[in-house]
């Protein structure tokens, strides 16, 4: 799943979807082909792999198809990865800092 | 999340390594969901008309206030919500928070959280953006290792 996430967001089209999606939630592919300079299909193709990864679900009102953006694959990498390496580095200067302060 | 206008609906989804009935579980039981639900502890009977309570582990702040709305175990409990814990949100009326459970596969459970019913709540509709993000990161961590995310 990771692995879709990074290669979803390793597009600028589709972080401009998403982006796009953060500024106002629940749209239909016409609205969002509307602000692309891109065909119906490449937007769609675009919005399929977002789908894929998590990161765009769809949910139907009435007739519409509306999308809207999933950050929780986002938090999961934060979780996973991020916090990680910031944590170790965060702690580090934090270190840094006690053992400068003691010495002074 | 201050750059975002506020949506009144949000949908929030994620796959679990756990049956449904073990994410019912994981959402409906206070021993549960004091360990990711920003260490909350949640009431109800899970009957259609009762409560739906959220406190601090020792009960001595309520965060959460609403009302079962429907309940399917395992698959579907719908709550109205109000957030106690900011006097802002605490002064605007009822949204509606929806929680969906589906088998998606050998052992995989996809749940969604759909928080809508937003459009006179738009401090709760702020507030709540990061958080549910947040919280069903640290069900998934829950469910799938028995340890609750490090804080």
């Amino acid at each position: 799943m990771d692995d879709q996430v990074f290669r979803a967001l390793a597009d600028p089209t589709r972080r401009h979807l998403l982006d796009r999606l953060f500024e106002r939630d629940g749209r239909t592919l016409t609205e969002l082909e509307s602000e692309l300079e891109m065909t119906r299909f490449g937007v769609m193709k675009h919005l399929r792999v977002l789908e894929d990864a998590g990161l765009v679900v769809h949910r139907r009102s009435g007739r519409e198809k509306l999308h809207y953006l999933n950050p929780v694959p986002i938090r999961l990498i934060h979780d996973r990865w991020i916090d990680k390496y910031t944590e170790r580095r965060v702690s580090a200067l934090a270190d840094l800092k006690n053992e400068l302060e003691e010495s002074a | 999340m201050t750059t975002t206008t506020e949506q009144t609906t949000q949908v929030y989804a994620v796959f679990i390594r756990a049956t449904p009935e073990q994410v019912w579980d994981g959402i409906t039981k206070p021993e549960f969901t004091a360990r990711y639900f920003y260490g909350s502890v949640i009431d109800s009977t899970y009957e259609p008309g009762t409560p739906y309570l959220g406190w601090a582990e020792d009960r001595s702040q309520q965060y959460v206030e609403g009302e079962v709305l429907e309940a399917d175990p395992p698959r579907r409990l719908v709550t109205t919500w109000r957030a106690l814990y900011d006097p802002e949100t605490a002064a605007e009326p009822y949204s509606r928070v929806t929680w969906e459970i589906e088998p998606a596969g050998d052992n995989v459970t996809k749940l969604t959280v759909v928080h809508d019913e937003l459009e006179a709540a738009p401090k709760t509709a702020e507030n709540v953006a990061g958080g549910w993000s947040y919280v069903l990161s640290g069900l998934k961590t829950l469910l799938e290792t028995g340890e609750p995310l490090q804080s």
